[in-house]
């Protein structure tokens, strides 16, 4: 049986392919915790005031925001609500983010429209856009100025560059396993400060990312709350199934 | 048929606690699917109070106003079209507005909170036509109000509905207040 | 024949004037079946209990979701955020769909383990290969359904592989698509095709593959025939009634599954990416494309074939040959002894490397193309119709062990 378990896991080796080595930069993960809803309200603050203007969330409901992070209504409307609705009403809390800007002028001003947000935490995940956010560096040959050691050649300028400040790029070149070699960044240098130190800056991208994470699935902690219940129960149903089983099988040899 | 020796006491209490705590189960599982019927975030939304500018409506005029993909109007009665209210009340199926719908503090003869501001539902309670405003229609019978194009039903200005026509209860008084000057929400009870 | 119709009360009344009692018996009370059913045995009466889910779950969806290139993004996220407990019956129908090809693939394991497709169970097996097909169907429409990145550009190279098909390929895919390009036309009907067709389908295979079960019998993990011994009632002397002893057994059996699938519901819908893709999560885009297309996860290990071959045409071939060929395996294996545990050892290693191969290719078809992947892919290839070669040349004069005639 030992020799049939080796092959079985020989012929299987090839399968197990090596993780790919990452060539973007910066590589951190992090972890979000849904219990700090303070992070995650800085962070819906961070959102409406800096990414809103390009970005939508047009799945997610305001007062369903406020609701989970604990905003009232009032506190919401006053704060975080800056756009008017369809028929030119200031936008109701029961309402979507949508934004101004269309698809279509967006792509004109950018070259490809600013998406909605509303899931790019699902789509790209937590580290991508904490990596993402602070990746953006000085490049003279790029039409804003700006590139992003996570996203070669992004459209996208460096919207809260007042708050992380301009930072150089550093890089060596390395061996690219083909003959040739490619330049790898490696880290970043400080060139011009902004009004938030590095570990400042670190955690405002952290909350609007912890906002971010919440906002692609708002119903997270219920689902698990309910789960936990549910499975609970089948726990014990199955307890009485299994016994009812074994008392009907008393007749079967 | 299962052999002699067998506890059939044990297997009827294992098969109905089973039973009882599978329904259970079942039940609980039903639940979220009856419970997905309910009115959506979208339509709680769509259907949400709406504040209505009342501050420049002249006397004896009217406004519209769009709730729960409803017309609602807000009439601004004048001293002639109030001193009708009482002169009309034997003509009126329900004068007491004992058979229609409106709030406990829309009642009595102005149906409103303030007399001078009228806030109603614009659907006849016939079949659902929307009537027209006519504080200037006087005939032998009928002394200004809503008059319904569709079948003839005639209200007054409090939407109560006159006898001898189709419709059979006096026009729906939403659930309303007023949020300072000039503003008046509609579609919820003002907190006492 | 017993005359139903003279028990007493609604009962008889019933059964004066339709077959309930009788159904009751025929397929339930007295339905004998071995009595040596084991682990293996569940995953039938699971298959039913997905199917029942996904049909409950999918009607409720259809009560939110617009079958509409603008709008079917949106009802998803619709349903996931602004319907009470909408999140709860959309991850319940994802992952019942993966679990559906999960109890599926372990129930066909179990039919190549102890022979349940051999005679007289050919057309079992048969119908149960219908249904695979219009399951495989009903999985690639549904997920065209979200319409996410992935949903549009799975379904644009699947549907463009018909047109390898020489003669009639382009205007094949022309027809598929009702539409240039994927487009709300194709949507459209794939949404009427996986809402009412399918599942009628699949419901009326379902039925047929039960009734030809019950015709002539279950088959048992040592591969004998109980109704070879029967006692002076005629009841098999191995066999015991299945209600009530399976349907208590696999009670428990559904129990353990819904613990299991609670779990993935509850915490790990997205199962890393491979029940709900992260590429789907972004609205489909016709002006682009994602990184790596891949299919979802039960299809892959066709789709690993498809790559491994040079060619389009012959690929698709391939593709198509692997799962025809699983058609014929009554056919292929000519031997006389049903179950694994009296056949050759040259059975159970052709076996382990068919399971290999599958895994293999499945794990392969998931991953982007590189020369080392596509080598291996060429080797399980090899190993999945290498089974059915083998088998073919094993079974003829097999060497196996003596059956027994009871089971012990």
């Amino acid at each position: 049986m030992k020799k049939v378990f080796i092959i079985v896991v020989g012929l299987l080796m090839p399968v197990l392919s090596w993780g790919a080595e990452s060539t973007t930069y910066p590589n951190d993960k992090i972890e979000i915790d849904w219990d700090d809803k303070a992070s995650m309200q800085r962070g819906a603050r961070t959102f409406v005031n800096y990414c809103m203007g390009c970005h939508s969330a047009k799945y997610s409901r305001y007062n369903r925001v406020g609701v989970d992070l604990e905003i009232s209504d009032d506190l919401m409307l006053d704060n975080l609500i800056f756009t008017t609705d369809i028929n030119g009403d200031r936008t109701k809390a029961g309402e979507l983010m949508n934004i101004a800007m269309t698809p279509v002028y967006g792509e004109q001003a950018f070259g490809v429209a600013p998406p909605d947000l509303s899931l790019v935490a699902r789509s790209r995940g937590v580290n991508w856009l904490y990596n993402y956010l602070r990746g953006f560096y000085v490049d003279e040959s790029r039409p804003l100025g700006m590139n992003n050691g996570v996203f070669e050649n992004v459209a996208m300028p460096h919207v809260l560059v007042e708050l992380q400040g301009y930072q150089k790029v550093k890089t060596i070149m390395q061996a690219d396993g083909q003959g040739g070699e490619h330049e790898v960044i490696v880290g970043f240098e400080l060139v011009k400060p902004g009004t938030q130190s590095k570990s400042e800056y670190d955690q405002t991208v952290l909350d609007l990312v912890a906002f971010l994470d919440y906002l692609a699935e708002p119903y997270k902690q219920t689902r698990k709350t309910v789960g936990t219940g549910v499975i609970i129960f089948l726990f014990i149903l199955l307890i009485l199934t299994y016994f009812l089983k074994k008392e009907y099988w008393k007749d079967v040899h | 048929m299962p052999p002699d020796g067998t506890d059939n006491n044990r297997r009827r209490f294992l098969t109905t606690a089973t039973v009882v705590v599978g329904a259970i189960g079942t039940a609980a599982v039903a639940v979220p699917f009856a419970k997905s019927w309910n009115p959506s975030a979208r339509a709680r939304s769509a259907g949400a109070p709406v504040e209505a500018d009342i501050s420049k409506i002249e006397p004896g005029g009217k406004i519209t106003i769009k709730w729960r993909g409803k017309p609602v109007w807000v009439v601004r009665r004048d001293d002639k079209a109030l001193s009708t209210l009482t002169e009309v009340s034997d003509s009126l199926r329900d004068p007491e507005s004992e058979d229609s719908i409106q709030p406990e503090y829309a009642t009595g003869e102005t149906r409103s909170i303030k007399p001078e501001y009228f806030i109603v539902v614009g659907i006849c309670t016939h079949l659902g036509c929307s009537p027209t405003y006519r504080p200037n229609m006087i005939t032998a019978d009928f002394q200004g109000g809503f008059f319904c194009p569709c079948h003839g039903s005639k209200f007054d200005f409090s939407g109560r509905v006159y006898k001898g026509v189709p419709a059979p209860s006096n026009l729906t008084v939403p659930p309303h207040y007023f949020i300072g000057d000039g503003l008046v929400l509609i579609g919820e009870d003002g907190v006492a | 024949m017993s005359d139903k119709s003279t028990n007493g009360g609604l009962m008889g009344w019933i059964d004066a004037r339709f077959p309930m009692t009788k159904m009751w018996e025929d397929h339930l009370s007295k339905y004998y079946a071995p009595k040596n059913f084991n682990f293996w045995y569940f995953f039938g009466s699971l298959a039913l209990l997905v199917l029942v889910i996904q049909i409950v779950t999918g009607i409720f969806l259809t009560m939110h979701y617009k079958p509409d290139g603008e709008m079917a993004f949106t009802s998803v996220e619709y349903i996931m955020r602004d319907v009470d407990w909408g999140w709860l019956i959309r991850y319940l129908h994802s992952t019942g769909s993966s679990a559906f090809f999960i109890v599926v693939y372990l129930h066909m394991l179990r039919g190549m383990m102890y022979g349940s497709y051999q005679k007289p169970r050919e057309l079992i097996w048969l119908f149960g290969m219908f249904i695979y097909l219009a399951l495989m169907a009903e999985a690639f429409m549904g997920y065209l359904l979200p319409w996410g990145q992935m949903s549009y550009w799975g379904a644009q190279v699947i549907i463009s592989l018909f047109g390898a098909i020489p003669v009639i390929g382009d205007d094949l895919t022309l027809w598929i698509r009702g539409d240039f390009v994927i487009s709300d036309a194709t949507l459209n009907r794939f949404f009427a095709l996986h809402v009412v067709a399918v599942p009628l389908v699949l419901i009326m295979l379902v039925v047929m593959h039960i009734l030809a079960l019950h015709e002539v019998g279950s088959n048992n993990p040592e591969g004998i025939e109980i109704k070879k011994h029967k006692d002076e009632n005629g009841i098999p002397l191995d066999g015991i009634p299945f209600h009530p002893y399976y349907s208590v057994k696999d009670i428990v059996g559904v129990v353990v599954f819904l613990i299991l699938f609670s779990v993935v519901v509850f915490f790990m819908p997205e199962m890393g990416g491979y029940f709900l893709e992260h590429a789907n999560f972004v609205p489909a885009n016709q002006f682009q494309t994602p990184e790596h297309i891949a299919p979802v996860w039960y299809f892959t290990p066709y789709y690993a074939i498809l790559r491994a071959v040079p060619d389009k045409l012959i690929g698709v071939i391939g593709m198509f040959a692997a799962i025809f060929v699983l058609f014929i395996l009554p056919w292929i294996d000519r031997g006389k002894v049903h179950s694994i545990r009296y056949r050759s050892s040259a059975f159970k290693w052709l076996l382990v490397m068919f399971v290999i191969s599958f895994i293999g290719l499945g794990y392969l078809g998931a991953l982007p193309l590189s020369d080392s992947r596509t080598f291996f892919a060429r080797v399980y290839s090899v190993g999945y119709f290498g089974f059915f070669l083998g088998l073919w040349w094993i079974s003829k004069n097999e060497k196996t062990k003596p059956v027994p005639e009871r089971i012990q």
